[in-house]
């Protein structure tokens, strides 16, 4: 039976591991806004490839109205 | 002559901001553009490459603001911006604004982005929900004004107003209570782990393990009791220093007791102990506390009059003018105020004449003619030509201030009406004391050692957890539901208020009547559509509010050109349209024989010095207004409290015969006190209104209200802020209220369900643990399923949403 408190005791230490994240990150103000970052992640960084973009919308203006959104 | 704006099927539309181009598109770049504003910002957008702002959404632009330089001069002023910008280090500044342009994906993306468009910005932060946007900036590489001119260039003006300076810092989030509920709920289900072989085992278990988990279950409890619990100990102790027996003094001393006995058990060996039962019942009432808050993020319920104040106006000194911060100003300054500014604080008009509108801060409608010599009252706008003001008293003591600090304001907020957990909770109380009392007595005669048992049994059953729990998931859910439709509150007790009101006042101006959409009224001969393009015409060249509501009511193009074209401001305007003389304003300025009539707005219209008739402003009511009026008068009491004149009385008297009172030319203090009488009269008051003259009434009230055109814009201090296209269905959302409330009444009749089963065992000293950890979360889940439950299901059916 000696074996179940080292188990106990290591379930207790997970699960207080767990509790000590969720705290660290209320903490930080994770949960305060719970939308933008949603949107953020979705943003590609095209820094490089902003130059080719705008070329493909000069001439093809007349589709920008259906294109695909990335986003939604 | 006059050219019709050409009507295709698909009109062309603005590439920037979706508008339909209209007659005379702007062309850039293959694109087209509804105006040179969109267009600018475009410009600025292609140069920098970040179209990519077109791809996220379609149309996602908003029309510049910054249309002459200059116009944030102030933020120069290092008092100003001290006041803005937060400063770390000499590299390191950081300043926040709202932008209640803010709307979509697009949006998001170009605020993150302003380091492209700004050397100096080392990086931008947005919150969306807040509508708030943090830029950080190095000092030397740009400045505060600089980053408010390129917000203002793309659309994005922010929000800039005196209570950016006067306001105290934000407070801290307060984030405990998630962290309760987190440490709960650890601890709940460490418990119900460790308590598994109790429930399981038949009694052969080893006694050695089985008071191993049992300690364990007491030391993960204590966390719970002393942590996640306080704030029941803590606002049951404030409850019992005021003499009221609210919800929480029930809960407290339930969880004192069955944390009590459970380690008196444990510690003498007597049993398990109850902490499986604590520990849920702990971790569900906070679930209820978190659904019962939900924050609209936008919203501001506790405006102060600072943020309808200007954070600076332009000052002339020595003949020179420049943009100084109203805290700066004294009495003797001279500011120069154009159309639609707010004047910071009182002050004699050194122009030779103005137009001022006070309807947000006294409910007049109409703009008031002042002539040279005549005081301002602050908050006063200018409708019209620019006027020069002489202030003659401080901010503080000016007559707004005085408006909003005329009533006494305590922290405590309202609690007057006997709200279910006050009165049910002193129901309760005295209910369970009386039963341990009887139980006591009882045992005490049949077996006295047991007496303790049936005793504590008995409080740990009839804990209300569930009675606490029907109100915060019924009001909550009720508070959400009325939140899809534009009515917004402050907390969910605001629903329960509501749902007890018997008394309803409104304001009349902004609240009965749209502010922005009035009909207007033409007397005499109906005009020719030729007559109208001339009128029209004439009407387009002038800045004057009233010329500007005509070409709009109008409704034809204005293309036809005015010669000789003459403004008198305050008088009118005329001019020559081809072979025929136009003039357009007072009775005297046309020539017309006609008496000044003071009950609405006219404009005399005259075609070659020969009147014609004249242009009335006719005020409009709100949608449905006699259906809402009708259904909330069946079980309310109605009044209007107005601050305007009596004119709109008869038509108020039809649109409803039956108000209790119609109050004319009240000002605040008269609409406070009104509110007052109601109350001592025993009547439960919901005030509605939506500037700041109704600022004391809606504080004073038991449910105040602000009604706004759009939510974003300033509204005074509220308990609820609806959106005036709801007010159609503002009686069905009262009843709904009601509704909830039933609700609320039906879930404690089935939680007393449950605690009496309860008692019965308890009474007897039957209660096993086992028995409270299942009665106790099983009454607690259908309370919170009925709660929920049944308020959607009315709203359904009663078609709130």
């Amino acid at each position: 039976m000696s074996v179940l408190w080292v188990l106990v005791g290591f379930s207790i230490l997970v699960a207080a591991g767990f509790l000590a994240a969720y705290i660290w990150a209320v903490r930080s103000g994770q949960y305060d806004d719970k939308y933008t970052p949603s949107v953020r992640i979705l943003f590609e960084d095209r820094n490089n490839s902003a130059n080719i973009d705008e070329s493909e919308r000069t001439e093809g203006s007349e589709e920008d109205g259906d294109a695909e959104d990335p986003v939604r | 002559m006059s050219e019709l704006s050409q009507s295709s099927d698909r009109p062309a539309v603005c590439y920037h901001c979706g508008a339909v181009a209209g007659s005379d598109p702007v062309e850039f770049d293959g694109k087209v553009f509804c105006c040179h504003g969109c267009r600018a910002v475009y410009e600025i957008l292609s140069r920098n490459q970040l179209c990519d702002y077109y791809q996220i959404e379609n149309t996602p632009g908003r029309v510049s603001t910054l249309r002459q330089t200059g116009r944030f001069e102030y933020l120069d002023n290092p008092a100003v911006a001290e006041g803005l910008v937060e400063r770390y280090g000499p590299e390191m500044a950081v300043v926040r604004f709202r932008v209640p342009q803010m709307h979509c994906s697009s949006c998001i993306w170009l605020l993150e982005n302003l380091q492209r468009l700004d050397p100096g910005v080392r990086g931008s932060r947005t919150e969306f929900l807040k509508k708030r946007v943090t830029v950080r900036f190095h000092p030397g590489q740009t400045t505060l004004r600089r980053i408010v001119e390129l917000l203002a260039s793309l659309g994005y003006e922010p929000e800039l107003n005196l209570s950016a300076l006067t306001d105290v810092p934000e407070e801290k989030v307060d984030r405990s209570l998630y962290i309760r509920v987190g440490v709960a709920a650890f601890c709940f289900g460490n418990i119900m782990l460790f308590s598994l072989p109790e429930y399981l085992s038949s009694g052969t278990a080893e006694a050695e393990s089985r008071t191993f988990f049992y300690y364990l279950n007491l030391i993960l409890s204590i966390p719970v009791t002393f942590y996640s619990a306080s704030i029941y100990f803590s606002s049951a102790v404030r409850g019992l220093a005021k003499r009221i027996i609210n919800i929480d003094v029930p809960i407290a001393l339930g969880i004192a007791i069955v944390f009590l006995r459970s380690v008196v058990d444990v510690l003498f060996g007597y049993g398990p102990g109850y902490f499986d039962s604590l520990t849920g019942l702990v971790f569900l009432l906070l679930i209820g506390r978190v659904f019962q808050i939900k924050t609209y993020e936008q919203l501001n319920f506790d405006r102060r009059y600072e943020a309808y104040l200007p954070l600076a106006v332009t000052v002339l000194r020595d003949g020179i003018a420049s943009q100084a911060p109203v805290t700066s100003l004294k009495p003797g300054d001279r500011v120069l105020l154009r159309n639609q500014e707010v004047l910071p604080a009182d002050g004699v008009l050194m122009s030779e004449r103005t137009d001022v509108d006070y309807s947000f801060v006294t409910g007049e409608q109409h703009a008031v003619a002042q002539e040279r010599g005549a005081l301002l009252h602050a908050g006063g706008r200018i409708a019209g030509v620019a006027a020069e003001v002489e202030l003659v008293r401080e901010i503080s003591q000016s007559s707004l201030a005085q408006v909003w600090d005329s009533w006494p304001r305590s922290g405590e907020g309202k609690t007057r009406l006997m709200t279910l957990g006050n009165t049910a909770g002193k129901y309760f109380t005295i209910g369970i004391l009386l039963i341990s009392a009887v139980t006591a007595i009882i045992w005490m005669q049949v077996d006295a050692s047991r007496t303790l048992d049936a005793v504590t049994a008995v409080l740990i059953v009839a804990c209300p957890c569930a009675l606490s729990l029907a109100a915060p998931f019924a009001f909550g859910t009720a508070m959400r539901i009325l939140g899809r439709r534009k009515l917004f509150f402050k907390n969910a007790a605001v629903v329960e208020s509501l749902a007890r009101v018997d008394t309803v006042i409104f304001d009349k101006t902004g609240t009965l009547t749209a502010t922005k959409t009035k009909t207007l009224q033409f007397e005499g001969t109906p005009l020719s559509e030729e007559e109208r393009t001339l009128v029209a015409s004439l009407a387009a060249n002038s800045a004057h509010p009233l010329s500007r509501s005509i070409v709009d009511a109008l409704a034809v193009p204005s293309t036809t050109t005015v010669e000789a074209f003459e403004e008198s401001e305050g008088k009118g305007v005329c001019g020559r349209v081809g072979d025929i003389e136009v003039r357009l304003g007072s009775a005297s300025f046309i020539g017309s024989s006609e008496e000044e009539r003071f009950d609405s707005t006219r404009v005399h219209l005259a075609f070659n010095r020969k009147p014609r008739g004249s242009f009335g402003f006719e005020t409009r009511y709100r949608e449905r207004i006699e259906e809402v009026l009708q259904a909330l008068g069946k079980d309310h009491e109605l009044h209007v409290l107005s601050g305007d004149g009596p004119g709109e009385e008869q038509r108020l008297r039809t649109i409803h015969p039956k108000f209790a009172s119609l109050l004319f030319r009240q000002s605040p203090t008269d609409k406070l006190s009104s509110v007052r009488d109601l109350q001592e009269r025993g009547m439960a008051v919901l005030m509605l209104g939506d500037g700041l003259n109704d600022a004391a009434a809606l504080w004073q009230a038991d449910v105040g209200i602000a009604v706004a055109e759009d939510v974003s814009t300033f509204t005074p201090a509220c308990d609820g802020i609806m959106e005036a296209s709801t007010f159609p269905a503002l009686d069905r959302l009262v009843r709904f209220a009601r509704t909830a409330l039933g609700v609320v009444h039906v879930c404690i009749g089935v939680s007393l369900v449950y605690n009496i089963v309860g008692l019965w065992f308890a009474v007897r000293a039957e209660l096993s643990p086992l028995l409270a950890a299942v009665l106790m979360p099983a009454s607690s889940i259908t309370v919170v399923a009925l709660a929920v439950g049944l308020t959607e299901w009315r709203a359904r059916r009663k078609g709130v949403i």
